[in-house]
């Protein structure tokens, strides 16, 4: 048994915090009907449902890469009990096998053998210029290489078995839990759920799940003996760094949006309610920071930023440390410089909800401002939140993959879809083209903005008073 | 020529088709105006846009015929169909401020159907639009064709669209509450304009309207719809003599008028059933007064009872012979004591700020100089059109708008520069009604909620026990029952969201409450409903109103003192019955003139009064009522007239009577 010493990241603390939040704001959910009834709505949108449970698997793999370790050193009885310098997560357990079979360079997606020709020494003596075999991709096939193509399919074949019996046993459980909400006898609840009449959009949920199973499991499975999406420059699977990836974006989406949310809502609706010199002074705040243009701002703060952390190499007892705090700096400058656009929507909302006669009931009864803003202005421009938070979150991710490209996003040794595009700039110049990381990068996010974006969409639609 | 029959309209809902017209059928020949009648949600509109072929979205026409001159309109295709509209008829929205493109000047936008349909362009295209907005009675044609819709006055609007109906000299027009929208004085011009058109050029008219008193002086034939059916169809003389269907009987009932003060006014119970829940039998049946076990089996069929007149009803009776209970309280047993509410001199300008550094160039007066009183108990009515500053006054007496100038004590204090802290305590004295039941009650907060706010805002004890029985007891007195307050605003009709508001004011026990057009947004029935309460209210609690309305029915009838406000200014002041039976300012003569009345008998001669109220940011010299007076004289041009009193309680302010 290894010991292991738990290691609690900033960001950690900001995502299991704010999955905490998320269960309050459910429970206030479920305790006030408007609010159930208006994601009951969400519930019934099948498109939106859909994207949700795509969107779920993405946390998931977030959630385990947030808990992180450091293995204890071999040592002695009696010493003092080191630790590893190098920073784990579960992820990285789970995934070892990903993690730690890396080969020499650049290998293609189920190849056996590198990209590149080398050098090799025979056995007998002599040389010969070829392309070496892989350490670890496709070790099984022995001397029968050319088998790899028969040996995949059926492995995946076998996978995908696994993983629709799998998704069978979630339809037995979907379709009981179905059974008893109705208590109905005609239909059954498979039934049901297969006709569309269930209030909660079951049969996309259970579509989407199960086409997430047949692909997730062979993939999963394969990647025990080959590297599916090739590796990259240093033989690091590719896989790997896309499970790594997702933490990433999902940290800049989040925690930006959490720093901007409460900025662009208070100020919004303080501009908008209050109006003369308050909100003159915001208009003008926000108009100025408008007037710079983003990149040229963010890049200043982040260089700085960088600069400081250079400096002080003591504050940070690991490299994770580091690149954890330069990832939350670089949310937090994210964050500040793009709440304008959200507070200039509700500034609008407010001026108009301001001069509507229920807020001026209120005034009339001498409620405080304050009380009229939390009770009668903030309620009403929830649906707005919403959906700039969701819609957000989507432009984040793109902003942080932007960002990286440019070299003023994330940490170097932190992986993100911005560094892995980044990198894939020169392997693109290449001859021959070393095409899967940038495919592999590009499809990951692209599957994550477009989940995040139709969830948006069902959310907005679902919360749009005009629809009800 | 036109001819409709049996047409049914409906809407799709998810996989259902709901009925919103159910078998209409009626028919107007050439000069003749048809007016539907009824309350909204009846289908009036929908029959209109049905007949134009231009249904929302989810509406479908179900069955039957639409035909134009034995044209049938309803299986043209789209493109000949372009022909008709705008062509051969036409039609007048209700919101002139929607119904112009604002980014086109008025010259395009009749030029379009110019080119359309007469196939006109160039000169002869704009010597025909100068001609058509001379003939809506626009002065100087030429230059308004390059002006854009944001610098024409509402009533210029309507003239405006009315010259674009006519345009495609349609034979036949159809009007969807075309005066709605405007002041009476401008809707006596309107409606002048549209029945001389009418008359010159023979077309046939569809008018619809909900008012009665338009229907009186436009039309010769009257359908009264109910439910998406037709239940009543006459001739002018016997709709207004001799109306047969129990719905008709009670909207004539429901109207608030001087002979029925100190009466109740007659209600309609319930609400026009929903279009998924439509009874089998007689769909008028769950609110008539008159109802028999056959109406909620058989849909009644048509039976003629004249020649042209039929009706849709099981009940052969004549007229209703209803029960007529008085208020306890009328303006006779209440004497005017110390005055509750005193205003004198009351300012409230707004600054107008141009330029980079926001100077101010000059000033809206919106109220300048209003001076009012009201005693414990009393109804006063500040009456005036849109923009003189009524709901100003309202608001600035409840310091929501921060006067000028001048002052408002109520029972003995001060409130103009009062301290926040004490002005809070202060406001439990006066609260407010709005006109708007959609827009006063937050669609968030539950109805418990909102009735309570005020009380936990202005009184100290947070006793939630003591709160709920308050509640729940405002409730009752309001008429709603007590499970609403676990409810939201937007589950309840317009005139219990009324309710709702009346409640919410009374929660804190006000001693005067300031009504701000609150049944303007209702149908006859509801307005008579909401009447009733007000003046139930008043008895019971013993609370004064500030009644502030433009509708003079509603001032006659609940009315005790009346103020006739224009432009900022109290013009005219006094007992009800002085001032309703004898109006000494010209501009109240020609305001009570111009008020539609409900009836057959021949109208008095009305007071036209040219152009509409000028901008309060610029009034005119002297008397701000000059340029419109038919009476006007030299010295009202140069000097604002003094207070004139014609007896003890009846002001005005007017040279002729100096």
């Amino acid at each position: 048994m290894i010991g292991f010493q738990v290691v609690v990241l900033w960001s950690d603390i900001l995502i299991w915090l704010l999955v905490a939040a998320g269960a309050g704001v459910g429970v206030l959910i479920a305790k006030s009907p408007p609010l159930l009834a208006a994601w009951r709505r969400v519930g019934a949108n099948r498109v939106g449902m859909a994207s949700a449970t795509v969107l779920l698997a993405f946390v998931l793999i977030g959630l385990l890469d947030s808990l992180h370790y450091r293995v204890q050193m071999d040592g002695k009885p009696g010493q003092k009990v080191t630790y590893a310098i190098e920073v784990l997560s579960v992820l990285d357990a789970l995934a070892a096998p990903l993690r730690l079979r890396n080969e020499k360079t650049y290998s293609e997606p189920f190849a056996t053998r590198l990209y590149a020709k080398e050098t090799i020494d025979l056995p007998g003596g002599g040389t010969v210029r070829d392309y070496p075999r892989l350490k670890h991709g496709g070790k099984h096939l022995g001397e029968h290489e050319n088998e790899m193509l028969a040996d995949a399919g059926f492995t995946a074949l076998r996978a995908a078995i696994v993983g629709f019996l799998a998704w069978l046993a979630v339809v037995g459980m979907a379709t009981a839990a179905v059974n008893r909400e109705s208590a109905a006898v005609d239909v059954t609840g498979w039934q049901k759920i297969w006709r569309g009449e269930t209030a909660f959009a079951w049969n996309a949920v259970l579509i989407t799940l199960g086409l997430i199973l047949l692909f997730v499991v062979p993939l999963f499975w394969l990647a025990g003996s080959y590297h599916v999406f090739g590796t990259d420059k240093v033989g690091q699977d590719v896989l790997y760094q896309i499970l790594k990836s997702v933490r990433t974006g999902l940290i800049i989406g989040l925690v930006t949006t959490l720093v901007m949310l409460p900025m662009a809502v208070l100020l919004g609706i303080v501009a908008g309610y209050f109006r003369g010199w308050v909100d003159d002074v915001i208009q003008y705040l926000y108009t100025v920071l408008n007037s710079i243009p983003g990149v040229l701002l963010i890049a200043a703060a982040v260089l700085m930023m960088q600069v400081v952390i250079d400096t002080h190499p003591q504050w940070f007892s690991t490299a994770a440390e580091r690149a954890d705090l330069r990832l939350l700096a670089l949310c937090f400058i994210l964050g500040i410089t793009s709440w304008t656009g959200l507070c200039r929507l509700l500034r609008g909302e407010t001026l108009k909800l301001r001069e509507l006669e229920y807020i001026q009931a209120a005034q009339a009864f001498g409620v405080s401002n304050w009380r009229i803003i939390i009770r009668h202005i903030l309620p009403n421009l929830m649906h707005i939140v919403i959906i700039a938070l969701v819609m957000d979150f989507s432009g984040l991710v793109l902003a942080e993959a932007v960002l990286s490209y440019v070299g003023i996003g994330v940490d170097p040794s932190m992986t993100s879809f911005g560094t892995m595009i980044n990198n894939a700039r020169m392997e693109l110049g290449r001859e021959p083209v070393v095409w899967w990381s940038l495919a592999a990068a590009f499809s990951a996010m692209f599957i994550l903005v477009l989940a995040a974006n139709l969830f948006a969409d069902a959310v907005r639609d679902a919360f749009d008073p005009r629809a009800v | 020529m036109l001819k409709v029959e049996n047409l049914r309209l409906g809407f799709t809902a998810g996989k259902q088709t709901l009925a919103a017209v159910d078998g209409v059928s009626f028919a107007i020949s050439a000069g003749e105006t048809f007016a539907l009648l009824g309350e909204s949600g009846c289908g009036k509109s929908v029959t209109a846009q049905g007949i134009m072929r231009l249904l929302p979205a989810a509406g479908r026409v179900l069955n039957g015929s639409v035909s134009l001159d034995g044209d049938e309109l309803l299986s043209l295709s789209e493109a000949d169909m372009r022909a008709y509209r705008g062509g051969r008829m036409a039609m007048i929205f209700q919101e002139p401020a929607t119904s112009l493109n604002p980014v086109l000047t008025v010259g395009r936008q009749i030029g379009e159907v110019l080119e359309r349909h007469r196939s006109l362009a160039g000169a002869a295209a704009t010597e025909r639009m100068v001609e058509l907005l001379r003939l809506v009675g626009i002065a100087d044609p030429e230059r308004r064709l390059t002006e854009y819709p944001f610098q024409l006055s509402g009533g210029m609007k309507q003239r405006v669209m009315i010259a674009i109906a006519l345009a495609g000299e349609p034979e036949l027009l159809i009007a969807d509450e075309p005066t709605t929208a405007l002041d009476v004085t401008v809707q006596a011009q309107i409606l002048d304009l549209l029945s001389k058109l009418q008359a010159e050029r023979g077309m046939g008219m569809l008018l619809i309207t909900h008012d009665l008193g338009v229907v009186a002086r436009m039309a010769h034939r009257i359908g009264v719809m109910y439910a998406g059916e037709l239940v009543e169809v006459a001739s002018r003389d016997a709709f207004f003599s001799r109306p047969r269907h129990p719905y008709t009987q009670a909207l004539f009932a429901a109207l608030p008028e001087v002979s029925r003060r100190g009466q109740k006014l007659t209600t309609i119970p319930g609400q026009v059933p929903v279009l998924s829940a439509m009874p089998s039998g007689c769909r008028f049946a769950d609110r008539c007064r008159q109802v028999m076990a056959q109406c909620r089996e058989v849909s009644p069929p048509w039976r003629e009872i004249d020649a042209g007149h039929v009706v849709r009803c099981h009940w052969r009776g004549e007229a209703d012979e209803a029960v007529v209970s008085g208020h306890v309280v009328t303006d006779l047993n209440i004497e005017p004591g110390r005055p509750f509410l005193d205003v004198a001199d009351l300012k409230v300008h707004f600054p107008i700020r141009r330029g980079l550094l926001q100077r101010t160039v000059g000033h809206v007066r919106a109220v300048d100089g209003v001076s009012l009183a009201i005693s414990a108990g009393r109804t006063l009515a500040l009456v005036g059109e849109s923009g003189c500053g009524k709901t100003t006054v309202g608001k600035a007496l409840l310091q929501l708008i921060k006067p000028t100038a001048g002052s408002v004590r109520v029972g003995g204090s001060q409130l103009v520069g009062m301290k926040a802290k004490r002005l809070r305590a202060a406001r439990r004295h006066m609260q407010m009604i709005f006109q708007d039941p959609f827009a006063s009650l937050n669609p968030r907060m539950r109805v418990g909620e909102i009735i309570a706010e005020g009380m936990t805002a202005l009184t100290r004890d947070a006793d939630s026990a003591a709160q709920a029985a308050a509640v729940s007891a405002l409730l009752k007195q309001v008429g709603l029952p007590d499970e609403a307050a676990g409810r939201y605003p937007h589950e309840f009709s317009g005139g219990q969201r009324q309710r709702i508001a009346i409640a919410r004011a009374l929660a804190v026990q006000p001693e005067l409450l300031i009504c701000d057009e609150p049944t303007s947004a209702l149908d006859v029935s509801v307005q008579a409903q909401i009447l009733n309460l007000l003046k139930k209210l008043q008895e019971e609690l013993g609370v004064a109103y500030l009644f502030i309305t433009h509708n003079f029915a509603v001032v006659e009838y609940l009315a005790y003192d009346v103020a006739v406000m224009y432009l900022g200014r109290i013009v005219e002041r006094g007992r009800a019955e002085e001032l309703l039976r004898s109006p000494q300012h010209p501009y109240t003569q020609a305001l009570l003139s111009a008020v539609p009345a409900p009836r057959l008998e021949a109208r008095t001669a009305v007071i036209r009064l040219p152009g509409e109220t000028p901008s309060p940011a610029n009034p005119p010299s002297g008397c701000h009522f000059h340029p419109r007076c038919p009476q006007a004289m030299d010295v009202c041009r140069q000097r604002y007239p003094e207070t004139s009193e014609i007896s003890a309680t009846h002001t005005v302010n007017c040279h002729l009577k100096g």
